[in-house]
C-alpha cells in the first residue's frame, strides 16, 4: 500500500545512481522505480517486497523480486553486498526503522531514503487551524487506514542521522513534484537522502 | 500460414502419445548413487510444442510422488498450466515431461522385467534416489539433442528434481521453478512415508514384494494413499469439502464411510490401487525421504555459481512443504547470489494448491519465462 513514486523523486534517486549498479530495493512495491532505474542506467536490481500482488507486478516486469518482511532483517546479505540500497516511501512503514536503516547501512554502499515530510506547511496548518490529522499529497491516508507507522520530518531525519553518526552525502526535497531549496523541513513534501556509514 | 498451423497442430497432437527411450544397455548401466546399476532403463514420457530451430525453447517439468509423463492433455496432471497460451505455452514452447525412474507408468520400476530372472523385479529393485532420477532425465535430453533447457519446473518431489538440476546440471539449465519443496526432507515428512510404507508392507498381500502375477496388497496401498491425502490438503480446505456431514445412505453408529471425509479417503484410496503400484510408492517414498540437496555441503555453497534464474514458488497452509522451507531454499540462493524470485501464494488448499491454484502460478510462471528467455534486468548476456 505504497504511493506510486512521484516523477521528480525518480529523477534524483537516478541521478544518484551510478550506471551498472546493484540496487537492492526495499519495498519496492510494483517495481516502477526498479524497471525504470534498468532501463535508464541498466543496473542489477533485486527488490523485496511484502504484497503477493505486488510481487505479480514485479514479476510481470522482469523483476527479480523476493516475498519478505523487512523487519525480519536481511540477516542472508553479507555486508556492502549491493552499491545502493533503497528505502523510498519504506522507512515510515516498517515496524523497527531504526533496525531496518542499520540494515539497509550494512548490506548496501549507499543507502537512499524517501519518506514524506509529516511537518510540511500545509500538514502544519490542518494540524494548528483545523484540528486534524493532516490529509496532503504526500500524506493521502486517513488516520484508520494508512499504513504509515512512523512520522518524521525532515529535521527530525538530520537530527537521527547526526545521532547515529550516519554521513548524509547528498539530499534533495520535493514540492509539488519539483526540487525546492528553501525551508524544506516547512515546505517540502517528500525529502530523498543519499546516505554512507560516517567516517570518523 | 495456415499450413504451417496446421503442420504444428497436428504435430503437437502427435507429440501427446507416450514415448519410450530406453538406454543403459548393459554393460554400459545407469550407475545409482548407492553404486548399483540399472539397465536397460527405460524412460517413459511425452512431449508438446514444437521445438525450436535452435533448441533453445525446451522445457522439463518434473512430476510429484504419484505422478507420469501425462502432465498436458485430457486427464494431464498438471492440464490446467500446459497448453496453448497457458502457464507453459505450448505455443513458445517445447514441453518434455518423463516419468521418474523407480516409478510404475512406463519408466523402469520394481514391477519392471529384471533381465537376470525374466520376471518383475520386486524389492530386488536397487534403490534410486532424486538424483538417479534426475541424472536419467539427463540422458533423456541428450537423446533429445537439446544442450541446454530454457526451464525445469516442478513441484513437491518434482521441485525436489529441479534443486537436484540446479546442482547437478547447473550449466544444462537457464532456469529453475521449485515449487512446494524442500532442500532436504525433515523427520515430520519421514514420518509421514513411514507410516504409507508401514501400511504397505503389513499388508499381507504384500509379501515381500514379489506380489506380481497373484493378488496385489490393495488395502495396505490404498491406505498409504490416504495418508498421503490427508497431507496434501489443509484443514480448511476439509472444512469447506467435506465440514461434518454425514452421508446419507449409511447407517449410523458402525464403522461405514460415515463422514463425507471418511468416503472421498477411501474412495481415492481405492482409485490409487488401479493406478498404482505399491513397490513404486515404496521406492519413491523412500528416494524422497533420502533427498538432502546440501549433503556434506552448506548453504551458503550449495547454488555456488549458478547461472541459471530461479523462481520459487510456496502456498499459505501448505503444511506437509511449508512456505519456510521454500524461504531456506531462497536463503540458500540468495547467500550464493543467484537471481532469485520468491513468491507465497495466498491459497487454502494445502499442499494440492501447486496442482490447483493455478490461476496465480500461470501468471508467476508465464512472465517469469518470459525473462528467462529474453534476458533481463539490465544483464548483458
Amino acid at each position: 500500500m505504497k504511493q506510486k513514486p512521484f516523477k521528480a523523486e525518480q529523477e534524483i534517486i537516478l541521478n544518484w545512481i551510478s550506471k551498472e549498479a546493484s540496487v537492492l530495493d526495499l519495498g519496492c512495491c510494483d517495481g516502477e522505480l526498479l524497471a525504470f532505474l534498468i532501463s535508464e542506467k541498466q543496473v542489477h536490481a533485486q527488490g523485496i517486497e511484502l504484497s503477493e500482488n505486488e510481487i505479480h507486478q514485479c514479476v510481470a516486469q522482469g523483476l527479480s523480486v523476493f516475498q519478505q518482511d523487512i523487519d525480519t532483517g536481511l540477516s542472508e546479505y553479507a555486508d556492502n553486498s549491493f552499491d545502493y540500497v533503497i528505502l523510498n516511501q519504506t522507512l515510515q512503514q516498517v515496524k523497527k526503522p531504526d533496525f531496518a536503516l542499520k540494515e539497509a547501512l550494512r548490506v548496501g554502499k549507499q543507502v537512499i531514503v524517501g519518506f514524506p515530510n509529516f511537518v510540511e506547511a500545509s500538514a502544519r496548518f490542518q494540524i494548528f487551524f483545523k484540528g486534524r490529522v493532516p490529509v496532503t499529497k504526500a500524506l493521502p491516508y486517513e488516520w484508520y487506514d494508512t499504513p504509515n507507522l512512523h512520522f518524521l520530518g525532515i529535521a527530525d531525519f538530520k537530527d537521527y542521522c547526526k545521532k547515529r553518526n550516519i554521513h548524509i552525502k547528498d539530499s534533495a526535497h520535493i514540492r509539488k513534484n519539483r526540487k525546492i531549496k528553501l525551508f524544506p523541513n516547512l515546505f517540502a513534501e517528500i525529502g530523498l537522502f543519499l546516505l554512507t556509514i560516517g567516517r570518523v | 500460414m495456415e499450413a504451417k498451423q496446421l503442420a504444428t497442430a497436428s504435430q503437437t497432437l502427435e507429440n501427446k502419445e507416450t514415448k519410450y527411450f530406453t538406454f543403459a544397455n548393459p554393460p554400459e548401466e545407469l550407475i545409482l548413487e548407492s553404486g548399483q546399476k540399472l539397465g536397460p532403463t527405460t524412460l517413459a514420457y511425452e512431449t508438446c510444442g514444437t521445438l525450436n530451430k535452435q533448441k533453445q525453447n525446451a522445457i522439463l517439468v518434473l512430476h510429484a510422488l504419484t505422478g507420469d509423463a501425462h502432465a498436458s492433455g485430457t486427464n494431464g496432471w498438471w492440464n490446467n498450466l500446459i497448453g496453448p497460451g497457458k502457464g507453459l505455452d505450448t505455443n513458445k514452447y517445447f514441453i518434455i515431461c518423463s516419468n521418474v525412474i523407480g516409478g510404475c507408468q512406463g519408466s523402469t520400476g520394481p514391477s519392471a522385467t529384471n533381465p537376470k530372472t525374466g520376471k518383475p523385479y520386486g524389492t530386488d529393485f536397487p534403490l534410486v534416489t532424486i538424483g538417479d532420477m534426475v541424472n536419467a532425465q539427463a540422458r533423456l535430453i541428450d537423446q533429445l539433442g537439446i544442450e541446454k533447457l530454457l526451464a525445469v519446473v516442478g513441484g513437491s518431489m518434482g521441485g525436489m528434481q529441479a534443486l537436484q538440476w540446479m546442482v547437478s546440471y547447473p550449466e544444462r539449465i537457464r532456469s529453475a521453478i521449485p515449487i512446494a519443496t524442500t532442500l532436504k526432507h525433515t523427520p515430520q515428512q519421514i514420518a509421514f512415508n513411514e507410516v504409507g510404507r508401514q501400511a504397505i508392507m503389513a499388508d499381507p498381500d504384500w509379501k515381500n514384494g514379489h506380489y506380481y502375477g497373484s493378488q496385489i496388497p490393495a488395502k495396505g496401498l490404498a491406505v498409504a494413499r490416504m495418508i498421503g491425502h490427508i497431507t496434501y490438503m489443509s484443514d480448511i480446505s476439509m472444512a469447506e469439502k467435506f465440514g461434518r456431514r454425514i452421508r446419507g445412505d449409511k447407517e449410523k453408529f458402525k464403522f461405514g464411510a460415515e463422514f463425507e471425509v471418511e468416503g472421498y479417503l477411501r474412495y481415492r484410496g481405492d482409485n490409487f490401487v488401479k493406478r498404482f503400484d505399491a513397490n513404486s510408492y515404496l521406492y519413491i517414498t523412500k528416494a524422497i525421504d533420502y533427498f538432502n540437496i546440501l549433503k556434506e555441503k552448506n548453504l551458503a555453497t550449495i547454488f555456488k555459481g549458478l547461472k541459471a534464474k530461479v523462481l520459487v514458488i510456496s502456498f499459505k497452509l501448505d503444511w506437509l512443504y511449508p512456505a519456510n522451507q521454500s524461504q531456506e531454499i531462497v536463503k540458500a540462493c540468495k547467500l550464493s547470489g543467484v537471481d532469485t524470485t520468491y513468491c507465497e501464494i495466498n491459497s487454502t488448499y494445502g499442499h494440492d494448491a501447486f496442482l490447483l491454484e493455478t490461476e496465480q502460478e500461470t501468471q508467476l510462471i508465464k512472465n517469469f519465462l518470459n525473462t528467462a528467455k529474453n534476458g533481463h534486468n539490465g544483464d548483458i548476456q
